[in-house]
């Protein structure tokens, strides 16, 4: 039943499922463990990301393809839920026109850059999406009537999510039971069953493919795979799984706008996690995500204090300034991918097979 | 795709492609001396995205690195044109046009100088131990772009710096055009005079001289030009730091051409580069030369027309060529 539910992909160390057990029951129970409203924003945050970096896994680390659109399609699934509740209202119908309309324009945005790049060679498909991010990103910042331009939108969700709809008056096992808790809620179930989901596709016949592609695609092309179609579905899936991502970050955010979903620095996010948390395993996303979000939750009030300490010292203290986060986690990336290029997750697998 | 003839007949047809845009955009704009102006600016921006460029497109050719992390030299010079001339104050001021450009070709000299250093680095710590692995690559270099940007902040700060053109080189040049006027900065003429400098001496090194030939015979094949006894390691590390100064030239020009300078300028021209060698085909030196052109002019054009989809203008223009020529304008033919 287990092996089933895991595409009979299981964790295959011990450590591993440790450490995924203990992530998937302190995310299950984080409003019972630690009320507060900063520790549930965190873990939705990880419930968000564990979703996108997964989606990029399944270009990235199963493909073996680098896209710089992926925040894009996440801004169009947290744009598309958005505005639609500007537009329409917060209704249920809306936020299902919001998603299936942004899954809509991923999908064609994504088919069209995948037919167009991956015929000729694999290298264009990066140069082509990071172009195409960034024209997009402009072009959300200067459309200000439909996308808030750079304050972006904040809108309110359906009145079951609401923050202001109490279930119980009084908490339960202190947790209070309102529209946040039901977000919280909708949020994991989703979240658990898309990765469930991107488990099963990367263990498929098609997935099987696509690692084949990642390997050698001159020979998978020559056993008589097309690895054109092949690469291009991928990158449509992938696309679609970052627009539902999307979807969900708007729903618990109630605000989207360019920084949030599609800046670069967000791109840089999902590139470290994938990288960290081990590529070529969906697990990897699961365990990057929560390490990731919960060092960048906690560890900049730590560089406050480190910056506090060299005040005065003229180039170490520009060097550590919080300001200066996006330099630490450019050297970290450079030096995972040299050295750690199996992440947390191959590094952990690889002591259960020495032993 | 066909094989390459061997009586190698010069192909116009992307040549006459750059005429061809410039004179469909006539009609489009209506007034001939609006369209002049544009045209001038077009083929300016063109050819100093060309210097910033050229060197991307051969590294790509000779060594099959796509160095994602190009556009932090194109920003490093930028930001040493701030300094130099900055502290060049009494000579950018006087309204002396050679004692102006007294103070631009050292700020062009140095940021070229340090830009090629810097590039020397990156190749050493950062490309050489992922030689042949695509992947890696385009990760690594990735993270050397945000690494070098922050460290530009470090060093600069964060915020926009001015580079206001030097007195002599501010204004435009009036000219006649059937009772109306057309106006063409005077920088402009200089942007356009340095680029045909740049690619006539980048021309004639490439095919005139035996270190271009080495180059050229690298980008077609790599096994038999190291199979006949030359390094061809010490050739790409010697086109690397090229490509780097020339894309500090690139960026030196590019900040004055905006006459601000932000670190993100980096990135930013990283995409415009890389949709113009798209277009010229990886690896090919006039392709990137006429890939620039044509995205100088149609990016000036359409912000012109239609401001709100210049980006997405070279990205239509990329779409275009690429259906004609799925390799680009100028194929190289090893690839």
């Amino acid at each position: 039943m287990l092996n089933r539910l895991f595409s009979h992909d299981l964790p295959r160390s011990r450590w591993l499922a440790v450490l995924l057990i203990a992530i998937v029951v302190a995310l299950a129970l984080t409003p019972f463990l630690f009320p507060g409203t900063k520790a549930l924003n965190v873990a939705a945050k990880v419930l968000v990301f564990i979703v996108l970096v997964a989606s990029f896994d399944l270009l990235l680390g199963y493909t073996g393809i680098v896209s710089f659109a992926q925040t894009m399609f996440f801004g169009i699934g947290a744009y598309g839920v958005a505005i639609a509740c500007t537009r329409l209202g917060p209704s249920w119908g809306a936020v299902a026109l919001g998603v299936a309309a942004a899954l809509a324009v991923s999908l064609v945005l994504s088919l069209v850059i995948g037919l167009f790049s991956l015929r000729v060679k694999a290298i264009f498909f990066a140069m082509i999406t990071l172009a195409v991010a960034s024209a997009f990103l402009s072009l959300a910042s200067q459309l200000s009537d439909f996308t808030g331009g750079e304050d972006g939108l904040t809108f309110k969700v359906p009145a079951a999510l609401a923050p202001s709809t109490q279930y119980l008056d009084e908490p339960w096992l202190g947790a209070s039971i309102d529209g946040r808790f039901a977000a919280y809620y909708l949020l994991f179930v989703v979240a658990v069953a898309l990765v469930l989901l991107m488990l099963r596709i990367v263990n498929s016949p098609f997935g099987r493919v696509l690692q084949a592609i990642r390997e050698n695609d001159f020979r998978a092309e020559a056993i008589g795979y097309r690895t054109v179609v092949y690469r291009t579905i991928a990158s449509v899936l992938s696309a679609l799984f970052a627009t539902l991502s999307g979807c969900l970050l708007a729903l618990w955010l109630r605000y989207n706008g360019p920084d949030t979903t599609l800046s670069f620095e967000v791109m840089l996010d999902v590139l470290l996690i994938v990288v960290i948390g081990g590529m070529g395993t969906v697990y990897g996303a699961v365990v990057g995500s929560a390490l990731f979000v919960l060092a960048q939750s906690y560890l900049q009030d730590l560089m406050k204090l480190g910056a506090g300490l060299v005040e005065g010292v003229p180039i170490v203290s520009a060097l550590v300034s919080p300001d200066r986060w996006l330099l630490w986690l450019g050297i970290l990336f450079v030096l995972s991918v040299y050295y750690f290029p199996t992440g947390v997750v191959g590094r952990l697998r690889a002591m259960g097979r020495r032993r | 795709m066909s094989a390459p003839s061997l009586s190698a007949r010069f192909d116009w047809i992307p040549l006459a492609l750059v005429a061809g845009l410039a004179l469909v955009a006539l009609p489009l704009i209506g007034s001939a001396s609006t369209w002049l102006t544009l045209t001038m600016a077009g083929l300016a921006m063109g050819m100093i995205i060309f210097i910033a460029a050229s060197g991307l497109t051969l590294v790509f050719g000779l060594m099959d690195v796509l160095n994602f992390g190009h556009g932090v030299f194109i920003a490093l010079g930028a930001f040493i044109a701030t300094t130099v001339l900055g502290a060049m104050g009494d000579w950018t001021s006087s309204p002396n046009l050679w004692t102006n450009l007294g103070a631009v070709f050292p700020a062009m000299l140095v940021a070229m100088a340090l830009a090629g250093a810097v590039g020397w680095a990156f190749e050493r710590v950062l490309v050489r131990p992922v030689y042949g692995q695509h992947l890696k690559q385009i990760l690594i270099t990735m993270g050397g772009m945000i690494i070098g940007e922050e460290l530009i902040k470090v060093v600069w700060g964060p915020e926009q710096r001015p580079l206001p053109l030097p007195e002599g080189l501010r204004g435009s040049l009036l000219i006649g055009l059937g009772g109306d006027q057309a106006a063409i900065g005077k920088y402009r003429v200089l942007a356009v005079a340095i680029g045909l400098v740049v690619l006539i001496s980048m021309l004639y090194t490439l095919n005139r001289t035996k270190i271009g030939l080495l180059v050229r015979a690298g980008v077609q094949d790599r096994e038999m030009v190291e199979s006949l006894g030359y390094r061809i390691r010490t050739l790409f590390i010697g086109v690397f730091i090229v490509g780097s100064a020339l894309a500090g030239l690139g960026g030196v020009m590019w900040g004055l051409f905006q006459q601000n300078v932000i670190p993100q300028i980096g990135a930013q021209v990283n995409v415009l580069i890389f949709i113009v060698i798209i277009i010229g085909g990886l690896g090919s030196t006039l392709g990137c030369f006429i890939g620039a052109l044509l995205v100088g002019l149609i990016v000036n054009y359409a912000g012109y027309l239609a401001p709100i989809v210049v980006m997405f203008s070279s990205i239509g223009l990329m779409v275009l060529v690429l259906l004609w020529r799925p390799q680009g304008l100028y194929p190289v033919t090893s690839r």
